[in-house]
This record gives structure tokens, C-alpha cells and sequence, in this order.
């Protein structure tokens, strides 16, 4: 039977020899087939007297189990060894950049807008929206700011020309956002005016508005966020409440300060500026002016059809792109409205 | 408003330090804008006399000084100065005196003469820019006071940054008044004795309109010196509030109109003819102001004239032939009160202001006017030398002081806050508000230094601003619950602007005066009628509002094009402008939000990654599509004058035009150096907005059949016309028809193309049979083939 063995081990080295798979089957063929060597001994066994034919045949299927695991097992390898080769050739260099289109972003003044937007909504105030060519009656009369009112040369005006070259008299660009104030009240009022009690106003006004100057500092477009709560028993304090809670919500900060300063608005009395101070960073401890406020002048309210001794309310208006500067540190205003790619990336 | 510190605390007592008062007059609503030492720090300077100036023995330009400092012997000084020479009393620099920029005096020899000491110049005590010598004191100086003493250097500018409504505080007395009731302390007002009358000269003064003009005093004084010098002290304190010294006689007008707030004129008495009068401008009247303007008066300006002319624009300016010189030695001092009305706005229609007209256009103090003409009286007379004649007082009604109502309920209600009526008595008293109590009310009546007390509210911000508005609490805001409807048919705008951002567009917001160039070009508007100019545009590049947002895109394209960016996306929302006389809500201007974009430069971002292609009309075709999704555009031939003609389609939603899209004009692309051309686009931004609320329909379970079909047509039949073709055609299998590709070349005749179809069939009921599968496709051949000439392809 030493020939068995010899066949077994014929066969195992002639597999190992081997990694392709067609050549395998065709090595298989020398000790499984036909007329291999395993299949010729297993054809001799006939010949064999009956006693002997037990032994051999037991010995020959040994050997056969033994061929056959030794070709299996080199079946498998060649396959592992063919899927690593495809696999290691499949490989990508995956610190290639990524096919994507590229994304865009938001304007930094938009963002900050959408902030606001979300804070003020989170309590309750609309967004109402008013034209940017305004009716003098609602940018100045309705604001309690008459004609010849020394308050009108706090606001550097921008007027529109007629076909014939003749000043408009009646409409200008905005000079505050406060106007859509005036607006909101009047159809408000419209609306409610006849209920015994009307629903509170609670409304934040973003847009553009244009004044008369231009330098560093100064933009002749640029955007305010005006509010307006009124109700019954809204007062100066309530006033103070809802801005503290917006600015320290809109830095996501408690460690900064905000102070409420007498100040002089047609529209408002008592009338505040609101200036903030952050106790860290890079503009620590100093006081920056960021809004105007007060409670809406009662000669507003009347103009609007509504009664002041019943209702009172309170009115702001922010500074958007200061609100931006602050919470991004930019420091020039005039960046915003140069579309420059560079700038405007970095708030995507 | 600015002032100095020193004459603040000569009129009002308080121990704060300049800080506490900063802090304090700001928190009372005078906000401090500046506060600023007149001089800096230094120290052991003091008046020192010249006994003795010999040249230097070895150094021409030096001399040798023998000084009196006051402290016994002369001391020995090397100076360099020009002007120095015996007699001059002089500011000396003491040995161990510390000069601004860090300069140490010490006792050292100079080319070999010890020196004890330096003569200084303005310029070296860090009190003027530039001097050309030593700064000269007047002779009666006492020599050995400390300079700061003698200066009065040890005292601070403020800049007050007033308030329309607060003209009570144009003055030093205005301020100290303030001072005294916002800290608590005591007001000691300049006294005033009213001048004896020497002389028998006067003038009569006529108030022609009363409203305008209620009260006016006015006196002469003959025999003044105009040339005397302004004393000092006097020079210092204008200065400090920011008023060149002139002459005595202006600077006394100034003076007091400073510290008591009325501004006084002083015409030259020896120019008037006859009585004066207070009188509005007659038709064409014209006056040469002190300007050196000369204007053309508007009728509704109220001018002080004598019997013969014009003489000054009343609480304005003063004329130029009126008034007074060096030479002058006879006056007429107005001091008057011209009503707010009748000043505010006249100035700056002229395009200048004044002192004066500042003042008077925010409401001046009526009850000083009298004061005001004794006080510059004797100042003059004082300075100036001269006899003063009796004071002409002309009235008429002054104006009304109604007392105002105030209830304590209410101030509380208003400001959030409780205060007792006690409380509320002690804030008035301090601010000298007088008033009467009844029960929890009080009736103030305003002080005449007051124009902002009117309505009760005016009192109400009183009580808020004394009380300190740090003292009100700040409660979390209580309000009534109601939930805010968003209606699920609109996106919000911040849902599109996102869109757009996924998509790889950048936000930017541009201004929206453009110039005219733009609106012709990107609008086509040339006619005048058309356009909507400002009547005063700070430049010329932004003079006309914009009726679409292409003209900002594309400058921001050529601003990142020159800073190699050389992909662009952009988009803006906002408002552009039409004149339409039907608009609402401001009738004669649509105002209409829009949302544009811009795309430029490669369709993707350059890589390794995906071949290079330039970004064209339907890669931004899809992007609209997907912007609008699930709404379907249709989009049509368009001739716009942006856009190139072949390249331009209207967009239309629902059967309504909502904008535009396509590549940019060659003609613009070569006018605004464009290296190729964008794709552009304008939408509607309220029509981007509206969506539909989904509503559902029934999904078919059976499998769906798909046929593709191509045929072979005129080239330039659009797509459009095709599928319009099928409609009101009886399809009911045909559930979508996509395009799937174009072809024009080989195997398709000259000017045709062919178009290959994967048609979708499915039936929600039923599998579909072949024969009813086939007859449909016949139908839509057959179709094709009646209504445009079609042919399969084979």
C-alpha cells in the first residue's frame, strides 16, 4: 500500500504546484478521472480475490478522501488567493476628494436673520414685511415725526425723482424699518378694531432700509429688525425682559451685560438705547450701542386707530449687520454688500 | 455740546469724580460721547519771570537766562528759544519735572553751562500742535503758581451727545441743572443784577408776528472798545467748548449764550435806520449773510429788519452789513425768543446751520431772555467799556405752559414698576418741575426751559430716567398663548434660500439703487418714464432703483472674476422697483421680491473626478426644476433684452409667467468683459414660495409596461409643441412619456432629428394586455405622425 501513500502525497504536491484553476481541474484529472490514477486502482479492485478486496478498497477510498480534501482545499485557496488579487487591485485611493457638487452658503446678514427670526418666533411674534419706497405718512407722519420735526435731520433721507425731474413729495426709500409698524397696526386694527378685545401684536419686521451716508461705519442700504408687542399692560419692564432674553439667547451667552439708556425717539417714550457689553473676548467690557427701543408713543397708537389708555406696547429696532459683526466678529460693514466670494464663504 | 468740567462744577456742586458725572449724565439720557483731558499729565511747571538774557559762549543759538521761579535766588537756565527776553513771563519746567512724551528735567550742563530748569513752549506742555517759541503769559501771571494752576489745566472737555428734545441742556446752566437733579446736589446758578441804563439811547422794536416772534429786548450800547482783548478766562472756556475766541464782542454773545443757552445778536447800532422790527420776509427780499451768502429770503422765514432793509434771518444769522467789526463802537443786543416752528428746518433748507438755529429750532428758554441781554451787557461793558441805554422789551402771548396730568397708576402701569405718589413728588422737586397735587394725580406745569413736556407719557419717561432706568426689573415677558399658523401651501423663504445653497449657489446682497446703465442694459429701460431715480443718490453709480437683480450679479461676478474666482454661483432675494400707478401698498411703485441667480464657470467644481464642462442653460434649467419640484415649469422661447435670443426662456408655473432664465446677452458679455457667458436667472419670489398641499392618489399594484418609441422630426420643432400635441388626445394607458435622447447626424436626414421616447404604461386595475399595449403605441404614433409630420425611426 505504500503506493497509495505515494499517490496521496503525488497528489498533494502536484495541487500545491498549482494556482490556476483551469490547470487544477486538469491535475484533478491525473488522480480523480477517468483513467486517473485513484479511478484505475478502484477499477483493479474487480480483479482482486474477495478477501483482499475489503482492505484494499477501504485503503483505496482513503487514499481517494485524501486526494479529494487535498484538491479542495487547493480549490479554495486559489479562489481566496484570486479574490484578494481582485480586491487588492479594486482598491481606490480614498483621500481623493469627493465628486460632489460644491455647497453654497447663506449671507452672514440672512443668517443672523434667520436666528432672530426663529428666537422671536419661539415667542410668539410674527414676521410682517412692508415696502422699501415708503409713503412719508408711515415712514415719518405715522411715526409722530411732523414735518420740520428736528428729528428729521437725524435721518439723512434719500428722495425719489419724478419722470419730469421734479422731487417726489410723497414717498422716499425707508428710513427705519419702523414704518411697517405703522402699517401692521393700521390693518391690524382694520382686522379687529370692532371685538371688544383685540389680540396682542407681537410682531419682528426685518428689512433693508437707506439713509443719506456712506463710510466705514456707514452703509447708505443696510438692515434692521424692528419689534412691536402691544397688548394690554405691556410695559417698559416687559420691555427690558424680552430684550435681555433675546440678546443673551442670540450670543448663547450669559456673560454679558445690557444696559438701557434714556434716549429721545418721535416714536417712542420713554425711549432707551440699548447698549451691550460681553465680559470676554475681544471687545471686553466696552459698551456698544445695538438697538434703539421704547414704549410706542401714545400719538402712534392713536394714529393707528388704537385707543392708548387701553392699550400700551413697546417698539425696537436692532441693528441687523451690527448684530452680524458682533456675533461673527466682522469689522467692516461694507463687506457685506461687496459680494466678494472669499468673504461670504466663511458663514456657509 | 461740549464743555469744559471746571466751569460745569463752578455752577453746580458735587463731590463725583469726572467718571461718576460721565456715567451719570449718560444714564439720565445726556449721553457722554467725550471726555477728554484739555491738557496731559506733567508736572513742577510754573511762572517764571525773565531777569536776565546773555548769548551763550559757546553756542549761538543758546542763551544764558537767569530765571525767577519764585523760590528765592534766580535761577540759571540754558534756553534755545527765539523769543525769549527779559520781562517775559514764561512757563518753567523745575528740575524733577516730568514733561508729556516722557521728557525728565534734570539739572545738567548744556556745552558746558549748568542749566537748571527749561523754558517751555505750548507745544512742549502737550497744549497746542505747534508753537514757533516759548508760550508767553500775560504780565500780571503770578510767577511761581504752579502753569496748571494758572492755566487751569487740570480740567477735562466733555462732549455731550444730545437729544433733540433736551435743548434745556445746550448750556452750561441747562447741564448744571441736570446735574443737580439726577445726583442730588446744589445749583448755583450764575447771579445776574440787571444793568442800570446810562445813556438815554434806545430803539423801538416792533413784533409784526407775534406767533413767530413773541418777545424781544433789545438795548444799545455806545462807546465800546471792539478792540479790547477777550479776557483769559473767558478765551479758555469758549475754547474748551469747542468756539474759537474771535473778538470780545462776539465772544460775549457766545459766552453767555453758553452758559445761560440764549443766543444773543449783536447788530452795529450806527447801521440801522428806525425802529426794529420782527417781521416774515417780504417777496424777493435777499440778504447778504455773515457767510458771506447772499440768499434769496423764502417767505416763510422770519428776518429782523429796520425801517429801510433786511438785517438778519431771525435765530438764524446774523447779515454781513449789520454787522459788527473792530471798528464797531456803537451796538444793538438783541436777545429774543423765536418760536421753534418758525426756525426748525429753515436753516437746512439753505444748506448751513448755526448755533443759534440749533438752538432755537429745538426751543430755547424764554424765561432767561432778559437775564441773558443784562448778563452780556455788563460782560460788555466790563470788557469793552461803554454805556449801556435802557432795555426795549417788546411781547406779545408767550407761549402756552398748560399744566400736564400726571396719575400715578398709570406711570406704574407704563413702566412696570410700582412707585408711591411720595416718590414720584421727591423726582419732580429735584428737577424743579412745579406742580399741584390732587389725590395720586399731579398737574405739571413745564418750566419754560422745557419743550418736551406735553402729554403725560413726557412725565412718565421723567419718573423712568431719574428713577434709573438700571432699576427697573427686567421680567421674563408674559403673554397670551396662541399658536402661529404657517400655511403648509407656502415654503418658507428660508426653506428656498436652502434649496439654492444645497444646490452650491452663494447668498449675496447688493444694494438696491444701481447705476442707470444697468437697467437699460439687464431691463431695457431708457425712457425716463420707466426709470425711478433718486432725487439724491450719493454717487452716480447709485442713482436708480433696480427693477432686477441681474445688474448686482453680474458686478459681483466681475468683483470675484478679478479675484480668480473663476466659478461662480449667486444668487439674491429682494425687492426690485417698478413705476405702475396701480401698486399696492405705496400706489405708483410695484415693489415686487424677487429671487435671481447667476451661475458661471464650470458645471462642477474642477477635479480629477468628472470631465470638465461649462456650465450652460439646462444645467441651471435643472436647477430651477428642482427648486419648484414637485411643481412642474414649463418653460418657453423667450426674448429678453439680458438674454441671448436663442438662449432665453420665460418659466412659467400653473399658467402664469413667473420669471425668467437664460444665458447672458453676448453683447453684455463683451461690454462687461465677461471671458464667457452666464446662465441667469429670475424668479417671482413669491411664486417660488407656493407649494401644493399633496394630495393622495391611488398606487397602481399592477406591473408597468415600457415601450420606447423613437421617431424622426423637424429640427426645430420644440419638445414642447410635441407633448402639447398629445394633450386633449385620448391616452388613458400612457402614464409618462420621457425623453430620453436626442440625436442629429449620420443616419438621420439634413435639418432633422431624431428623438427617442421611453414610454410608461399601467393600468391601476389590471395587468395590461399586448394588443392593448400595441394599439396605444399606434395611437401615439399615429398621432405623432398627423400632427407633426413624424416618422419612426427605424
Amino acid at each position: 500500500m505504500d503506493n497509495l501513500d505515494q499517490i496521496v502525497s503525488e497528489a498533494q504536491s502536484a495541487f500545491a504546484a498549482i494556482s490556476d484553476p483551469d490547470a487544477l481541474e486538469q491535475v484533478k484529472a491525473r488522480f480523480l478521472g477517468k483513467s486517473g490514477q485513484i479511478t484505475e486502482l478502484l477499477k483493479g479492485l474487480g480483479k482482486l480475490p474477495p478477501e483482499e478486496k475489503k482492505t484494499a478498497g477501504a485503503a483505496i477510498n482513503v487514499a481517494k478522501t485524501a486526494v479529494e480534501a487535498a484538491l479542495n482545499e487547493r480549490r479554495e485557496a486559489i479562489r481566496k488567493a484570486a479574490l484578494e488579487a481582485r480586491l487588492a487591485e479594486e482598491a481606490l485611493d480614498v483621500t481623493l476628494p469627493g465628486r460632489a457638487e460644491a455647497r453654497g452658503g447663506l449671507h452672514p446678514v440672512t443668517r443672523t436673520l434667520e436666528r432672530i427670526e426663529a428666537l422671536f418666533r419661539s415667542i410668539g411674534f410674527e414676521v410682517a414685511d412692508g415696502p422699501e419706497i415708503e409713503e412719508d405718512f408711515f415712514n415719518f407722519t405715522a411715526m409722530n415725526t411732523p414735518e420740520d420735526h428736528p428729528a428729521r435731520s437725524m435721518h439723512d433721507t434719500f428722495y425719489l425723482q419724478n419722470p419730469d425731474g421734479s422731487v417726489a413729495d410723497k414717498v422716499l426709500l425707508r428710513t427705519h424699518t419702523s414704518p411697517i409698524q405703522a402699517r401692521y397696526m393700521k390693518a391690524h386694527v382694520e382686522r379687529y378694531g370692532q371685538l371688544e378685545k383685540m389680540p396682542e401684536i407681537r410682531i419682528i419686521a426685518p428689512g433693508r432700509v437707506y439713509r443719506v451716508d456712506s463710510d466705514a461705519t456707514h452703509s447708505p442700504m443696510f438692515n434692521q429688525v424692528e419689534g412691536l408687542w402691544v397688548g394690554e399692560g405691556v410695559s417698559f419692564a416687559d420691555l427690558k425682559g424680552v430684550i435681555a432674553d433675546f440678546l443673551k439667547s442670540f450670543f448663547e451667552t450669559d456673560d454679558l451685560v445690557v444696559r438701557f439708556r434714556p434716549s429721545f425717539f418721535p416714536f417712542t417714550e420713554p425711549s432707551a438705547e440699548i447698549d451691550v457689553a460681553f465680559m470676554s473676548g475681544v471687545l471686553k467690557g466696552r459698551w456698544l450701542e445695538i438697538a434703539g427701543c421704547g414704549m410706542v408713543h401714545p400719538d402712534v397708537l392713536r394714529i393707528a386707530g388704537i385707543d392708548p389708555e387701553k392699550y400700551t406696547g413697546f417698539a425696537f429696532g436692532f441693528g441687523q449687520d451690527r448684530l452680524t459683526m458682533l456675533r461673527y466678529g466682522v469689522n467692516d460693514l461694507r463687506l457685506f454688500f461687496e459680494g466678494d466670494l472669499r468673504f461670504l464663504r466663511q458663514f456657509a | 455740546m461740549k464743555f469744559s468740567e471746571s466751569w460745569l462744577r463752578t455752577l453746580v456742586d458735587t463731590k463725583l469724580s469726572s467718571e461718576e458725572l460721565s456715567h451719570l449724565l449718560t444714564m439720565a439720557g445726556l449721553e457722554v460721547e467725550g471726555l477728554e483731558p484739555v491738557a496731559p499729565q506733567f508736572n513742577d511747571v510754573v511762572v517764571a519771570q525773565v531777569l536776565e538774557v546773555v548769548k551763550h559762549p559757546d553756542a549761538d543759538r543758546l542763551n544764558v537766562c537767569k530765571v525767577d521761579t519764585g523760590r528765592g535766588e534766580p535761577t540759571t537756565i540754558v534756553c534755545g528759544a527765539p523769543n525769549v527776553a527779559v520781562g517775559l513771563r514764561v512757563p518753567c519746567a523745575l528740575p524733577g519735572a516730568k514733561l508729556p512724551g516722557d521728557i525728565v528735567i534734570k539739572i545738567a550742563k548744556v556745552r558746558g553751562i549748568e542749566s537748571s530748569g527749561m523754558l517751555c513752549s505750548a507745544k512742549e506742555l502737550g497744549i497746542a500742535e505747534e508753537a514757533s517759541g516759548l508760550l508767553i503769559l500775560p504780565a500780571d501771571a503770578p510767577v511761581g503758581q504752579s502753569i496748571r494752576e494758572y492755566l487751569d489745566l487740570d480740567d477735562n472737555q466733555f462732549e455731550l451727545k444730545l437729544t433733540p428734545n433736551r435743548a434745556d441742556c445746550l448750556s452750561l446752566t441747562g447741564v448744571a441743572r441736570e446735574v443737580a437733579a439726577i445726583a442730588g446736589a446744589q445749583a448755583k446758578l450764575v447771579e445776574v443784577p440787571e444793568v442800570a441804563a446810562t445813556i438815554a439811547d434806545q430803539r423801538a422794536v416792533v413784533l409784526h408776528a407775534p406767533d413767530a416772534c413773541p418777545l424781544y429786548f433789545g438795548r444799545v450800547v455806545k462807546g465800546v472798545n471792539a478792540k479790547a482783548p477777550t479776557p483769559e478766562w473767558m478765551k479758555r472756556r469758549l475754547e474748551r467748548s469747542g468756539i474759537r475766541s474771535i473778538s470780545a464782542l462776539v465772544d460775549v454773545t457766545n459766552y453767555v449764550m453758553l452758559e445761560l443757552g440764549q443766543p444773543l445778536h449783536a447788530f452795529d447800532n450806527t447801521k440801522l435806520e428806525g425802529a426794529v422790527h420782527a417781521r416774515m420776509a417780504k417777496p424777493e427780499e435777499k440778504l447778504l449773510l455773515l457767510n458771506e451768502q447772499t440768499i434769496a429770503i423764502d417767505g416763510d422765514i422770519l428776518v429782523i429788519s429796520d425801517d429801510a432793509k433786511a438785517l438778519a434771518m431771525a435765530g438764524i444769522m446774523g447779515g454781513e452789513e449789520s454787522g459788527i467789526t473792530l471798528e464797531t463802537s456803537e451796538l444793538f443786543l438783541e436777545s429774543a425768543f423765536f418760536a421753534p416752528k418758525a426756525i426748525a428746518g429753515r436753516a437746512r433748507r439753505y444748506g448751513f446751520g448755526s448755533d443759534a438755529s440749533h438752538r432755537f429750532e429745538r426751543g430755547v428758554d424764554f424765561g432767561g431772555a432778559r437775564r441773558a441781554i443784562e448778563r452780556a451787557t455788563q460782560l460788555i461793558i466790563d470788557i469793552c467799556g461803554g454805556a449801556a441805554g435802557p432795555v426795549t422789551e417788546a411781547k406779545a402771548a408767550m407761549p402756552a405752559r398748560n399744566p400736564v396730568r400726571l396719575r400715578t397708576a398709570r406711570a406704574c402701569a407704563v413702566i412696570g414698576m410700582a412707585f408711591s405718589p411720595e416718590q414720584i413728588a421727591g423726582l419732580f422737586n429735584g428737577l424743579g418741575l412745579p406742580f399741584v397735587r390732587e389725590g395720586d394725580d399731579f398737574l405739571v406745569t413745564p418750566p419754560t426751559w422745557r419743550f418736551d413736556i406735553e402729554i403725560e407719557e413726557d412725565l412718565i419717561e421723567e419718573i423712568a430716567r431719574l428713577h434709573g432706568y438700571d432699576n427697573i426689573p427686567a421680567p421674563a415677558p408674559r403673554g397670551n398663548m396662541k399658536m402661529m399658523v404657517q400655511p403648509e401651501a407656502q415654503r418658507p423663504a428660508a426653506r428656498v434660500r436652502q434649496l439654492l445653497v444645497d444646490r452650491g449657489y452663494q447668498e449675496v446682497v447688493n444694494f438696491a439703487f444701481v447705476e442707470e446703465a444697468w437697467e437699460a442694459d439687464f431691463a431695457g429701460k431708457t425712457a425716463e418714464a420707466d426709470l425711478i431715480r433718486l432725487a439724491n443718490p450719493i454717487a452716480s453709480q447709485m442713482a436708480v432703483m433696480r427693477s432686477t437683480l441681474f445688474g448686482g450679479l453680474i458686478a459681483n461676478l466681475v468683483t470675484n472674476l478679478k479675484r480668480k474666482q473663476n466659478r461662480v454661483r449667486l444668487f439674491e432675494t429682494g425687492r426690485t422697483f417698478e413705476r405702475d400707478a396701480a401698486a399696492t401698498p405705496v400706489p405708483g411703485f410695484a415693489q415686487t421680491w424677487k429671487l435671481s441667480g447667476l451661475a458661471y464657470g464650470g458645471a462642477l467644481p474642477e477635479g480629477w473626478g468628472s470631465a470638465a464642462r461649462k456650465v450652460d442653460f439646462f444645467d441651471m434649467k435643472g436647477d430651477l426644476e428642482a427648486l419648484l419640484a414637485p411643481a412642474q415649469l414649463r418653460f418657453e422661447k423667450l426674448v429678453h433684452p439680458a438674454l441671448h435670443p436663442g438662449r432665453a426662456a420665460r418659466v412659467i408655473l400653473d399658467g402664469r409667467e413667473i420669471g425668467c432664465l437664460g444665458e447672458v446677452h453676448p453683447e453684455w458679455v463683451q461690454k462687461y468683459d465677461l471671458p464667457l457667458a452666464p446662465v441667469v436667472f429670475e424668479l417671482d419670489f413669491d411664486a417660488v414660495k407656493s407649494a401644493q398641499v399633496p394630495a393622495y392618489t391611488e398606487v397602481s399594484k399592477f406591473p408597468p409596461v415600457i415601450r420606447d418609441l423613437a421617431i424622426v422630426v423637424d429640427q426645430n420643432l420644440s419638445l414642447q409643441t410635441l407633448l402639447d400635441g398629445l394633450k386633449g388626445q385620448d391616452f388613458d394607458l400612457i402614464q409618462d412619456v420621457q425623453l430620453f435622447d436626442v440625436y442629429v447626424g449620420k443616419g438621420v436626414p439634413e435639418n432633422k432629428k431624431s428623438l427617442a421616447f421611453r414610454i410608461v404604461m399601467q393600468d391601476t386595475q389590471r395587468t395590461l394586455q399586448d394588443s392593448e399595449v400595441d394599439a396605444a403605441m399606434r395611437q401615439l404614433v399615429f398621432c405623432f405622425e398627423q400632427a407633426f409630420g413624424a416618422q419612426l425611426r427605424a
